[in-house]
């Protein structure tokens, strides 16, 4: 854990993100607050809808046209994000702040070779020769474990497999030196034996140059083993974040106990025991929302549910919920 | 390309061959050969445009020589003469010469308007694909004009009104055959950008016009091929059509609409004055569609890996 005093490199207050449809508008991300400190991991967990996505999109200032972004604060080390223009938000995206992206078949242009790509991605900030952003590249993909790094810069993206694309991937977000790299989903489109090479080189990568990452994911696996911070996100509100450790070990929000409850645990599950599951469906979040978004499918949710849902717990590990405990004890946890 | 390098550390590691197998050029030149109807659409079209180039090396009369006193001679598989082997049209000139002369007004007619509509269309079609919104329902709107437009009455009116003239009919071509460009375009263009490597490249800070330029251009360009070389046959058979109402390229400019025009008054006794042309016409239409065809299926990028 990093210093909280010291001047958090991210720091978001009151994000809101509205969709105007035609029923009218979607609150799809209603009022999240976090902070993010300098070689810090951040995990963002929720399920497909939640709002993580945007999030990340938000922050790269990449929404689509028709969102509305409104907030209090969008503080990266310094800059206002939500005053930035456009011309900043260029100059920031790819130098200061790198994205990675889900689907590394796609998020690679096959009309150029990846040695063009990574090149580029370097030579559109600094003013660098050819022969220099190319050996930078030959030493970002060593780095990322890719062997034989001089010639794969002449393939094409079709030539390469799954997992070596996204470790190209990786190493075109390294190339500028960010200091926050933003990983929406990144091992999702790979298959499990790769996911975990990946993500661990991610990981290591990110603590060996200090960058801070902000990590979006559905897999709580993944988040144990990495995060430093988690924010669970449930339509569009982050409704338990803390440490690691601690939202883990003594998770407060009944969501929270609920998705961790689905994962099969070795030595702890039996064998033919079922797994939790969460009854219900993420509601619908287009026209106004009141109260807790989760109470049609808690199992504590009580009449109060229905109005404004105060905020419980110490910094750093919060929630919100009506029940100062988080109904831990109507679950027979210990308080 | 850095071919020497990458060949270097190939012939040291034979399992990286393996892997990288054949590079998108080596690729394409296979297919090349591999598609009859590319193979004969390419040779007609370059035989031609050697031709309509070297026309006064290869014409064996002045095209636009009268000579009353041999006029409507026929061509050499009727009985005619080697002097003039596609015989003499209504006024005495040498048929063959005013066919390789008309090439020349053709192929220049159908390049310049394709390329003059390609322009035009590009920037419509992707320019509503990418920035979507008002611009979308702009562009949408001026193609649907467009669409709701007859060509040929259009194209007859303002040559009427403005008079027929060589540049005249390019211009008019030019700026009303763009809408098959916007249309594909635009599609295309809406395809590819929701592409994530489109997010990507905004992701490490590119400009909207280098978004456009080198992410997303080079991955429909091979539409625009394609349409290019459809709406090229088009202006070529349309320059005919007007040529043939009189509104197109005026006489005595050799232009094979204009041939078959001015043979069609003796059409049922001389039927070789119509049908000479019409048939070059026809091969080169056939030719230039057969190439477009084929440079569709060999480029296309779901074939690549």
């Amino acid at each position: 854990m990093s210093d909280v005093t010291a001047k958090p490199l991210l720091s978001v207050r009151g994000l809101t993100l509205d969709i105007p449809l035609a029923s009218g508008t979607l609150h799809a991300v209603r009022g999240i607050d976090f902070d993010l400190h300098r070689g810090e991991t951040l995990c963002i967990v929720g399920e497909s809808g939640s709002g993580k996505s945007l999030t990340s999109l938000a922050i790269m200032g990449l929404l689509e046209k028709n969102i509305r972004r409104s907030a209090e604060r969008m503080d990266f080390d310094g800059i206002e994000l939500t005053r930035a223009s456009k011309r900043q938000m260029r100059s920031l995206r790819g130098d200061r702040i790198a994205m990675i992206f889900q689907e590394p078949m796609t998020s690679l242009n096959p009309a150029y070779t990846i040695g063009d790509q990574l090149v580029e991605a370097l030579r559109l900030h600094r003013r660098v020769s050819h022969d220099k952003a190319r050996a930078r590249a030959v030493e970002l993909l060593e780095k990322v474990g890719i062997t034989a790094a001089a010639s794969r810069l002449g393939q094409y993206p079709h030539q390469l497999s799954g997992g070596l694309r996204q470790r190209v991937v990786i190493a075109m977000a390294l190339m500028c030196e960010p200091e926050l790299i933003i990983a929406d989903e990144p091992t999702t489109a790979l298959d499990v034996t790769i996911q975990a090479q990946i993500l661990r080189l991610l990981v290591d990568l990110t603590k060996e140059m200090d960058v801070a990452m902000i990590l979006i994911t559905h897999d709580l696996g993944v988040v144990a083993r990495v995060a430093d911070n988690v924010g669970v996100m449930y339509a569009g509100e982050l409704v338990e974040s803390g440490p690691a450790a601690s939202v883990f070990g003594k998770p407060l929000h009944p969501y929270t106990r609920g998705l961790l409850r689905c994962i099969p645990q070795p030595g702890k599950t039996a064998r033919g025991a079922d797994l939790g599951t969460i009854p219900g469906i993420v509601p619908s979040l287009v026209g106004d929302v009141q109260g807790c978004a989760f109470r049609t499918r808690c199992p504590h949710a009580v009449d109060a549910c229905r109005d404004a849902i105060p905020e419980r717990g110490e910094p750093p590990h919060e929630f919100l919920c009506v029940h100062p405990d988080g109904a831990r004890a109507a679950e027979g946890e210990p308080a | 390309m850095a071919v020497p390098k990458t060949d270097l550390s190939r012939a040291s590691d034979p399992l990286l061959e393996e892997i990288s197998g054949p590079t998108p050029r080596q690729i394409l030149r296979k297919r090349v050969r591999g598609h009859t109807g590319l193979l004969f659409g390419l040779g007609v079209v370059l035989v031609l445009v050697v031709i309509a180039i070297l026309a006064p090396v290869l014409a064996p009369h002045d095209p636009y020589v009268q000579n009353l006193g041999s006029r409507m001679v026929k061509p050499v598989f009727m009985g005619g003469t080697w002097d003039h082997p596609l015989g003499t049209d209504h006024l005495g000139r040498d048929y063959l010469s005013r066919l390789i002369y008309g090439a020349r007004v053709s192929l220049l007619i159908g390049t310049v308007a394709a390329v003059i509509s390609g322009i035009i269309g590009t920037a419509m079609g992707v320019a509503a694909g990418y920035f979507g919104g008002k611009v979308d329902a702009v562009v949408t709107f001026l193609i649907n004009v467009r669409l709701a437009m007859p060509v040929v009455l259009v194209a007859l009116a303002v040559v009427a009104i403005l008079g027929g003239s060589l540049e005249v009919v390019i211009g008019v071509l030019g700026l009303l055959l763009w809408d098959r460009f916007a249309v594909v375009m635009r599609a295309s263009t809406l395809q590819v950008r929701r592409r994530e490597y489109v997010a990507a490249a905004q992701a490490i800070g590119a400009s909207t016009s280098r978004v456009i330029l080198s992410e997303i251009m080079p991955n429909i360009v091979n539409n625009l091929i394609v349409i290019v070389t459809l709406e090229m046959a088009h202006a070529i058979l349309l320059e005919a059509a007007l040529s043939f109402l009189g509104l197109g390229v005026q006489p005595p400019t050799p232009s094979w609409g204009l041939m078959v025009s001015e043979g069609k008054n003796m059409m049922l006794f001389e039927p070789w004055l119509v049908l000479i042309p019409g048939v070059v016409l026809f091969i080169l239409v056939l030719a230039i569609n057969l190439m477009g065809d084929g440079l569709r299926d060999v480029t296309a990028p779901e074939n690549r890996s």
